[in-house]
């Protein structure tokens, strides 16, 4: 069916067909890159903002914007937010080690450190166990709660105040170590 | 310590076939007699590690200074390619032993998954050089374990008077899902 | 009615899961649920219907020895758009997908039709080859992801069906229900074909 013979297999084709096909294929994706690229950062700071939404009550500032970190608290990320100049809590983006990988929470904290709310960002916790984790069954228990200073938030295993997951204490576990980790940054770093 | 985890985690607990689904295609392929898996995981083992190093010196030294990042599937996939012809056409011409024995399974690599997910894996993970020399090598091995042990068993199963309808892929791939819940046991272990 | 035809071969007779066992890595790794792998057999389609055309456009014109370099690139290009794409408009389903989306540019089905269908082929029945053999890809993840996700979660497409305190056999979500549920298909499957012929 081709009546037009194929390219030869000359060294000098090869170079300028692999050459031609590399440029064309560079210019598409760059094309391409350039087209969604703010469409890719715009998706990612909504889920980030969606976040703060869900564990603060209602502010008008832009969290995004006034981020901060803590020294000895690297990947812990801080969102203060305020109604007009009032301060009235953080959302901290914070994790620790699950059962598997990291889990990636956000818990709002009002302005008197107690737990506003939590929402889980991320995680790989073994589907239908670890994975309740951001059922409200078990996450509306750290509702109100105000970690202490020195043990953070516990589960009941370890003399703490929260209910596991039946059957994922490690995922449990992991959930407070994340709010203890953020709550001890958020004092370390003083509430701004 | 650090380095305990990641060979533990790579070999055992997320291990690269049973448990990430990564280079199922010669786990199925070639796991019907103990020797060419053996073979198999060698030439899996040499070019996962020749492989990581290369990807993550052109993502650290070309990729990331250029801010040009989205070209990392073309550039990973063309420098698997060529890493594999490069060492089939050196090893044929330095080791010709070498070349016999493991010869034949370097082109089934370059559509390995397990090769081109590590090297995006390493990335992804943010490792240092050390680290991903490890992780590949440690991934390898999980790999050989998976794959050997899969071959033993499938040896055995050629005894066997399985059902006309399970013959071939069917018995294997619920046999490797008996292999893999064996596996699960590891979970949570690091 | 040669259409027919063609999609007969695609989704049964010649599937690329069932039959032929190609592309395995995504058919066991995301198929968790229903949505992800139809989400995962319509990106890998996408890909699949433009290396085709691509490659059957470009056939006369790639010498012989650098073929296959060549159709790596034009994979890995549009595997590339996919994956922009994709994180910028369905973010959620990206994440879902995560490792598996870049890793289409090894799927075997897409060098296995550029080699033996597009370099040898028009760009029509190129094109209709990347859709029914996609297609038939995308068939057969959302059928496996269907059925683990019934029986591992109670749920299909997402809908609960059951209460939400049920316990549900968990063991089809994870790694080992993928291997066992797919075993299962593709046994049942053989059965059938071997009852009809």
């Amino acid at each position: 069916m081709a009546d037009k013979k194929k390219m030869e297999s000359t060294f000098f084709n090869m170079v300028i067909v692999l050459t031609a096909i590399a440029l064309v294929s560079s210019l598409a994706l760059g094309f391409t890159y350039i087209n969604t690229k703010d469409a890719i950062a715009a998706v990612q700071l909504k889920k980030t903002l969606d976040g703060i939404k869900e564990v603060l009550p209602e502010f008008d500032n832009n969290p995004y914007e006034s981020k901060y970190n803590v020294e000895g608290f690297e990947g812990v990320e801080f969102y203060p937010a305020k109604v007009g100049e009032d301060y009235i809590g953080t959302a901290v983006k914070t994790f620790a080690k699950g059962f598997t990988e990291d889990v990636i929470i956000m818990v709002g904290f009002d302005k008197d450190g107690k737990i506003v709310n939590t929402s889980v960002i991320q995680h790989k916790e073994t589907p239908g166990l670890g994975s309740k984790m951001s059922t409200p069954k078990f996450k509306d228990q750290f509702m109100g709660k105000l970690p202490s200073l020195e043990n953070g938030i516990k589960v009941t295993k370890d003399k703490g105040e929260i209910d596991a997951i039946s059957a994922a204490t490690i995922s449990s576990r992991a959930f407070c170590e994340a709010v203890t980790r953020g709550y001890k940054g958020l004092i370390k770093g003083g509430k701004k | 310590m650090e380095y305990l985890i990641i060979i533990i985690g790579a070999i055992f607990v997320n291990n690269i076939v049973l448990v990430q689904f990564l280079g199922i295609c010669p786990f199925l392929g070639v796991s019907t007699k103990i020797s060419t898996a053996t073979g198999m995981s060698a030439a899996v083992m040499f070019v996962m590690t020749l492989a990581t190093i290369v990807t993550y010196l052109a993502q650290t030294l070309i990729l990331d200074p250029l801010h040009i990042e989205f070209m990392r599937t073309v550039t990973f996939i063309l420098v698997i390619a060529a890493l594999v012809q490069m060492v089939e056409l050196i090893m044929k011409k330095v080791s010709p032993p070498l070349y016999q024995a493991l010869g034949v399974f370097l082109p089934l690599i370059t559509t390995n998954c397990a090769i081109m997910g590590v090297a995006i894996l390493v990335i992804k993970k943010d490792f240092g050089l050390a680290e991903s020399v490890v992780f590949a090598i440690a991934t390898a091995i999980g790999f050989a374990i998976a794959l050997i042990v899969f071959a033993g068993i499938r040896e055995k199963l050629d005894l066997l008077d399985v059902p006309e309808a399970m013959k071939g892929a069917p018995i294997a791939l619920i046999t490797a899902g008996l292999l893999s819940l064996a596996f699960m046991g590891f979970s949570g272990m690091v | 009615m040669k259409i027919g035809k063609e999609f007969y071969r695609g989704f049964i007779k010649e599937n690329p899961v069932f039959v032929l066992l190609l592309g395995m890595c995504p058919t066991l790794g995301v198929t968790g649920t229903a949505v992800n792998g139809l989400g995962m057999g319509l990106a890998t389609t996408a890909v699949l219907i433009g290396s085709n055309m691509v490659i059957s456009l470009l056939k006369n014109l790639i010498p012989e020895k650098v073929r296959i370099p060549v159709f790596i690139v034009v994979i890995a290009s549009f595997v590339t758009i996919i994956e922009l794409t994709m994180a910028a408009y369905l973010p959620d389903l990206n994440d879902q997908l995560g490792l598996f989306i870049p890793l289409i540019v090894v799927n075997c089905i897409i060098l296995g039709r550029a080699e033996a269908f597009a370099s040898k082929n028009g760009v029509g029945a190129s094109i209709l080859d990347g859709v029914v053999m996609g297609l038939g890809f995308a068939f057969a993840l959302t059928l496996l992801g269907s059925v683990r996700e019934i029986l591992g979660f109670g749920s299909i497409f997402g809908i609960k069906f059951v209460a939400e305190e049920a316990s549900t056999m968990l063991l089809f979500i994870l790694p080992p229900g993928a291997f066992i549920s797919l075993g299962i298909l593709t046994a049942a499957i053989n059965k059938l074909s071997m009852k009809k012929g």
